[in-house]
């Protein structure tokens, strides 16, 4: 257990210690997720400009709930006369001017954007209906209420953050396995460790272990992030994502040992570690979907262990699939994971030609 | 625990390796009893890491058989290691680590703990670099430290690869201080060298090899004296001329170089009798043989390091 925590300590100093590898684990994949959180959060319509002329009594005379409902809608300011107002609508600072004439409500809007215009008309329309019904003191004979639908296309930020997670996480445990093993063979401190009481099976699982921690780290910091700054919101069985980011981890870190197996250098493990995750990441979809990619791609995607880890994370953490929704992914995962390792197990050398 | 005085702390016999059509060693037997200092002294490419690394387990015998304090070792033998201790020639360090982290790593695999380290890094000289990352460590510096680290669990055995390789002069003779304090304690030191006065200064016996065979074996002293080589005395040229020289009695050959008289002799006290008689001992040098005299002997060859 000494062993384990020494060999585990001086594993987790190395790290924290390599800008490097700090950089390419945490902030790179970072700086993607603030990026398409930030790029891509406009979705959400933005309020209607609407110029008031004057006292429009229609809109003052509201009830509390209908004015929230108002004010949800449209970004109201005020002008003195209706010819500054429409002037304002016509150079494009807002969408629509209104004004009260005796009983009726005039809007002049544009149909630059048909889709505001359309909502301008159709709100106004609602409000004044409303109104009038209030007016007449009978109860509503029709009412209406809504209910939303999980549309299947996801917000920006409920997509990219798995899929960002899992690149975070392919990387720094292709990297970290393929530069331990590669630096430590060209280091001799594989054969100084062989020459010590320590088993083969404390160094490998004090590795495996804290690559797991890092990841785990990188899922907290990611979904902290993204829960707090994007709006994030995680279903139901978000937590299966733990178990499948230690099968994922697991089977990038094959990756690296295969990696590391192969290089004559630290740089070269490093160097073809990248070369095999970052494509990897592009056809797993952690930048964007694949949804409506041609056939031959879907299949290649499927032989990567990312896209399982992204499809698995994406389902229990934004699509609110059940725990069981995970199962499949883990098993593949492992299974690849074992796979690779046993590969990299033939081909590993003790020490460097 | 320890073993007796006097009993076999390695035993070597018929130890070879081959690396496809190149024999690495061939044929090497020897013995290293308990607290001697043993060298392997030999060029690059002798062989001399090749037999420490069968010696240690590290690698598998193609023929022959080591016994390390009465053990096999190989295939790789737990109960043993905890009793050797390991220099290997890299500096086989964790990354990013300082050297105090290192040395405390190092104890914690076997069960040392920290307080033990830290004598050990006083001990190597290395307190005031004990928050320096290796990376930052001086050759002489990481040596000592490779060294401490060997050492921190106090093996009865303990490897040295060329411990001195690739550091400065000034540095190589402080080493020295620190390697010949190693078997105070009776500990057994198998070290490899391809210096000749480093053999010299801190064996008790040597093995010279050279292509993957053991030439000679035994103390430094021996071997030189086994030689019945001619000490070599030089004189001022003002002081002594060269038919002077050649008229004392046991000298064998007078060249005058330039600089100095050169008196060849194998009865280096009658000559230096002589000379002192006739009081030109001002600015003499004695050169014995040396150890690169015996290879040259061996070899037909000159030592080349």
């Amino acid at each position: 257990m000494t062993a384990f925590r020494a060999v585990a300590l001086a594993i987790v100093k190395g790290f924290l210690r390599d800008k490097m590898s700090m950089f390419f684990a945490v902030v790179f994949p970072l700086m993607f997720l603030v990026l398409f959180g930030g790029v891509f959060n406009y979705e959400s319509s933005p309020k209607i400009d609407l110029v008031e002329v004057g006292d429009v009594a229609l809109v003052d005379g509201l009830s509390a709930g209908a004015k929230d409902a108002f004010d949800q809608t449209f970004a109201v300011t005020h002008a003195a006369s209706l010819d500054a107002a429409v002037a304002t609508v016509r150079k494009g600072d807002a969408d629509a001017a209104i004004e009260m004439s005796g009983d009726t409500l005039v809007a002049h809007y544009t149909q630059t954007d048909q889709v505001k215009a359309a909502i301008t008309q159709g709100t106004l329309d609602a409000f004044v209906n409303g109104a009038n019904q209030d007016a007449s003191g009978q109860p509503p004979r029709y009412t209406f209420r809504t209910e939303r639908v999980e549309d299947k296309s996801l917000k920006a930020i409920q997509f990219v953050t798995p899929g960002l997670l899992g690149w975070a996480v392919a990387m720094s445990a292709a990297f970290g396995a393929a530069a331990t093993l590669q630096g430590w063979r060209n280091s001799k401190l594989l054969r100084r460790l062989q020459l010590s009481p320590v088993s083969a099976r404390t160094v490998v699982s004090a590795r495996v272990v804290v690559t797991v921690l890092i990841a785990l780290l990188q899922m907290a910091i990611f979904v902290g992030l993204g829960m707090s700054a994007f709006g994030l919101q995680l279903t139901g069985s978000w937590w299966m994502a733990i178990p499948l980011l230690v099968a994922g981890t697991l089977s990038f870190m094959s990756l690296g040992l295969l990696a590391g197996a192969l290089a004559k250098t630290q740089e070269g493990a490093v160097n073809l570690a990248n070369f095999l995750v970052l494509p990897m990441a592009f056809l797993s979809g952690s930048f964007f979907p694949l949804e409506g990619s041609p056939d031959w791609l879907q299949i290649v995607s499927k032989l990567m262990p990312l896209r399982h880890l992204n499809d698995g994370m994406l389902d229990v953490m934004v699509r609110g699939q059940g725990p069981g929704a995970a199962l499949a992914p883990i098993g593949i995962l492992l299974a690849f994971a074992a796979v690779v390792t046993l590969i990299a197990v033939r081909l590993f050398r003790w020490e460097a030609d | 625990m320890s073993a007796v005085a006097g009993e076999a702390a390695i035993e070597v016999l018929g130890l070879a390796k081959r690396y496809g059509d190149l024999v690495a060693v061939d044929d090497v037997s020897f013995t290293v009893g308990t607290g001697e200092f043993f060298g392997i002294l030999g060029p690059n490419g002798a062989g001399k890491t090749t037999t420490l690394e069968m010696i240690e387990g590290l690698r598998r015998p193609d023929e022959g058989e080591v016994r390390l304090l009465g053990e096999p070792t190989w295939p790789r033998n737990p109960r043993l290691l905890p009793r050797i201790g390991v220099q290997l020639q890299a500096s086989a360090f964790f990354e990013r680590l300082t050297a105090r982290e290192q040395i405390r790593t190092f104890a914690a695999l076997y069960d040392v703990g920290p307080t033990r380290a830290d004598e050990w890094l006083e001990q190597v000289g290395l307190t005031e670099k004990a928050g320096t990352r290796t990376e930052k460590l001086s050759g002489g510096q990481l040596q000592r430290l490779a060294i401490a680290c060997a050492l921190v669990h106090d093996p009865e055995v303990v490897f040295l690869d060329e411990p001195t390789a690739a550091i400065d002069p000034q540095a190589r003779r402080n080493l020295w201080d620190l390697l010949r304090s190693l078997n105070d304690a009776g500990r057994t030191v198998v070290l490899t060298t391809h210096y000749m006065d480093e053999a010299e200064a801190l064996c008790d016996r040597v093995a010279i090899m050279d292509r993957g065979r053991v030439l000679q074996l035994d103390s430094p002293a021996a071997l030189v004296r086994g030689l019945d080589a001619p000490v070599r005395i030089s004189v001022a040229p003002q002081l002594l001329p060269v038919e002077d020289a050649e008229r004392i009695t046991g000298v064998e050959a007078v060249e005058h170089d330039g600089s100095a008289v050169v008196l060849t002799t194998r009865v280096p006290s009658t000559v230096l009798t002589r000379l002192a008689e006739l009081e030109v001992l001002e600015g003499l040098a004695v050169k014995a043989a040396t150890l690169e005299d015996v290879f040259l002997d061996l070899t037909g060859r000159e030592y080349r390091a």
